[in-house]
């Protein structure tokens, strides 16, 4: 492992603390039936064997190919998928063992922001009841419903005279702040921010970071980052963590992720971040097809695609190792040991 | 000659608060095998212009108030029903910006994926199942003959937005207009489809890419567009806006464009709101948000002037006789 990595590695983490988020292996399995008539099913294995944790005032980035697991991950936590096996402990809580009453008082710590942000608004309700739903049923709103609405609204750069609208009305990025609002509103103590960002301009995802920042900076709640955009994502973590096919393959801090990558498929990812203005060279794509969930193999998963695969790989899984506060999964910093 | 061409586009909501206008007097073209970048501020009107090309605006509230849109020498806005079902599909097809609310939630995907292609290729059955196959496949869906029968939901939201750009590419139409279509994917697998589409733009298949991500449009465009407050504010070659931006806004949108970095870090913006489409001031829209604007901006609405080259922008900075750096 490369030595400069000691240098940048997480200082902040006080490991006499206890984490707000504690998640140790995780599974969450879906059935899926082979054709219409089939009896057969496979087991898609969406999230396999996942553990990272979360301190307060601390944001990890989740980074990873798409269908790789991150909105299941999300999705579980939340509780709205039913985890096949692990743990997860949020504020000391086992969370997926919670009744769904004292769940129900949780959502007020633990808040999201849906992928999809139309089919995630209610679409009978105005912008002002969506809003301040939260709000008023854990008797939190301060003024009237409008006064606090429009508050709200404006924090997240959205005009305060819309608060009568339906969400069908709004562009997909308004919508997407609109999920942002409703998330912040409830001063949780950790967001799940599911491409929170990803379809504003610019200069309004520049907006609504800071607006995430200013929050954190002032009420020291947490954030699970999920974005494909790691450019966007070394600006609001601290952590990264990267995901491949069901597994963390590599996580770190976000300078030595970015500076510093180890894992080849997390180099793979920074090498291909489009650059506006620099010269246009072909980008590398990653060749072959995307493995299947269903029947992952039984060496490393990156191993069909990896250019840096040893025979090794295919036979084996990868070792875990954890050095100067970084996590890596891949043959080539375990030694080899045969 | 373009293949496409509008002409002072203007698409107006009725709301309860009044009227606002989502699109003001837009006018570009595309030609055959061009790809056109369109930019611009959330809520600008991108998807509220892309979607009256083919006159897909909900109406009411939504009402096209004026404007042409040829293709080739039809006027779209001006088709009758039938003849525009014909045009969508075979020769513009659409991605849409939220994969769910375009893809049924009752039907297995490859049914929706089979249902349109028997009616524009002749195809039957079969063949149609098989073709389809062979598109969710290009576009990097793993396990593909299982995930034709798929409902939605038990796809990841870059999978459903996969399976749109499937059905759009898969009828080889002659433009194709993408609003957002990469919104979920990572950059391994957008270069995937990038390169789908570069494929198709080899038999003049041309594109009107929806994006807020600059390195995309750099990446895939010719030509860009920006957008602002429902108005087109700058038009110009690619190497042109980022080399030599014109317009305040879209050197503001230029220089946030976020860059790797070492953990949090406060992003450049440009401060500010844009105005409510209920209440756009008189001048220009972007005054208020403008270190430059003078008395000119707050009385009149600047048109958009050729600084040469056929670099277009909508600033009275860039009018004839006034230096600006
Ligand atoms: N059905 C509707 N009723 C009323 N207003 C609407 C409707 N659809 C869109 N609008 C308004 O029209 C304007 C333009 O919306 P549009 O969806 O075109 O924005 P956009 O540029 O695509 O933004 P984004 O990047 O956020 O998707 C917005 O102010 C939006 O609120
Ligand atoms: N309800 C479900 N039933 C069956 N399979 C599912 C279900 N939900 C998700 N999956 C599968 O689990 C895998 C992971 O999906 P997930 O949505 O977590 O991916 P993701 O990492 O969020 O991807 P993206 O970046 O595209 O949003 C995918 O193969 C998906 O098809
Ligand atoms: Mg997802
Ligand atoms: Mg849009």
């Amino acid at each position: 492992m490369n030595k400069n990595s000691q240098k940048t590695s997480d200082n902040k983490r006080d490991p006499s603390k206890s984490p707000l988020l504690e998640v140790s292996g995780l599974k969450t399995w879906f059935d899926l039936k082979r054709g219409i008539f089939s009896r057969r099913t496979d087991t898609i294995r969406a999230v396999d064997g996942v553990s990272f944790s979360i301190m307060k005032n601390e944001t990890l980035g989740l980074v990873g190919e798409s269908g790789c697991g991150k909105t299941t991950l999300g999705r579980t936590l939340l509780g709205l998928e039913t985890a096949t096996a692990g743990e997860v402990f949020f504020c000391k809580e086992p969370l997926l063992k919670l009744s769904r009453g004292r769940m129900n008082r949780m959502r007020k710590s633990l808040q999201v922001v849906f992928q999809d942000p139309l089919s995630s608004l209610n679409p009978r309700m105005n912008i002002m009841d969506i809003v301040t739903e939260g709000l008023v049923q854990f008797k939190m709103l301060e003024g009237s419903r409008e006064q606090h609405a429009r508050k709200l609204l404006g924090e997240v750069g959205l005009d305060a005279d819309m608060i009568y609208r339906f969400p069908h009305e709004f562009s997909g990025g308004q919508r997407q702040r609109i999920n942002i609002a409703r998330a912040v509103s409830m001063r949780p103590d950790l967001i799940i921010c599911d491409e929170a960002v990803s379809a504003l301009d610019v200069s309004v995802q520049a907006q609504v970071i800071n607006l995430l920042l200013g929050l954190q900076e002032r009420h020291h709640l947490s954030y699970l980052f999920i974005s494909h955009d790691l450019s966007v994502v070394s600006n609001i973590a601290d952590r990264i963590a990267v995901m491949y096919l069901g597994r963390i393959v590599e996580s770190a801090n976000a300078a030595d992720i970015i500076e510093d990558p180890l894992h080849p498929y997390t180099k793979m990812l920074i090498a291909a971040i489009p650059v506006a203005g620099e010269k246009k060279t072909a980008r590398k794509i990653i060749k072959g097809e995307t493995p299947s969930l269903a029947s992952p193999s039984s060496g490393c998963r990156f191993y069909p695609r990896c250019p840096e695969a040893a025979e090794i790989c295919r036979r084996r899984p990868p070792p875990e190792i954890r050095q100067n506060g970084r996590f890596i999964c891949c043959h080539l910093y375990g030694g080899f040991p045969e | 000659m373009s293949l496409l061409s509008v002409n002072n586009l203007s698409v107006e909501f009725a709301v309860d608060e009044g009227t606002l206008r989502a699109v003001d007097d837009v006018s570009f073209y595309i030609s055959r095998g061009e790809s056109l970048g369109l930019v611009g501020e959330s809520g600008c009107g991108k998807s509220v212009a892309a979607l009256a090309l083919t006159r897909l605006i909900p109406s009411p509230p939504g009402r096209i108030v004026s404007g042409q849109v040829f293709l080739g020498d039809r006027d779209l806005l001006r088709l009758k029903p039938d003849a525009l079902r014909a045009v969508r599909g075979s020769e513009i097809s659409m991605i849409f910006q939220e994969p769910l609310s375009a893809l049924s939630p009752l039907h297995r995907i490859g049914k929706q994926m089979t249902e349109g292609i028997g009616f524009h290729k002749d195809m039957s059955r079969k063949e149609a199942w098989q073709y389809a196959l062979s598109w969710l496949k290009r576009v990097g869906i793993p396990d593909a003959g299982q995930r034709m029968y798929s409902y939605p939901f038990q796809l990841s939201g870059g999978m459903q937005q996969r399976v749109m750009i499937a059905m759009a590419l898969m009828l080889s139409p002659g433009l194709i207009i993408a609003d957002e279509p990469t919104t979920a994917l990572d950059v391994t697998t957008q270069a995937q489809i990038f390169n789908l589409i570069r494929e198709m733009k080899q038999n003049e298949t041309a594109l009107l890419l929806i994006t807020h991500d600059m390195g995309v449009v750099w990446e895939m465009c010719e030509r860009v567009i920006v957008m602002y407050a429902s108005r087109i504010v700058e038009s110009a070659k690619i190497e042109e806006i980022f080399s030599r931006p014109v317009h305040p806004y879209t050197r503001g949108l230029l220089e946030a464009i976020p860059t790797p970095a070492r953990g949090r870090n406060y992003l450049k913006d440009i401060p500010g709101q844009v105005p409510s489409p209920l209440r756009y001031p008189q001048g220009c829209h972007f005054q208020d948000r403008c270190g430059y604007a003078f008395e000119r901006c707050r009385n009149e609405k600047p048109g958009l002037v050729d600084c040469g080259d056929g670099h277009l922008a909508a600033c009275f900075l860039a009018y004839p006789g006034r230096e600006y750096k």
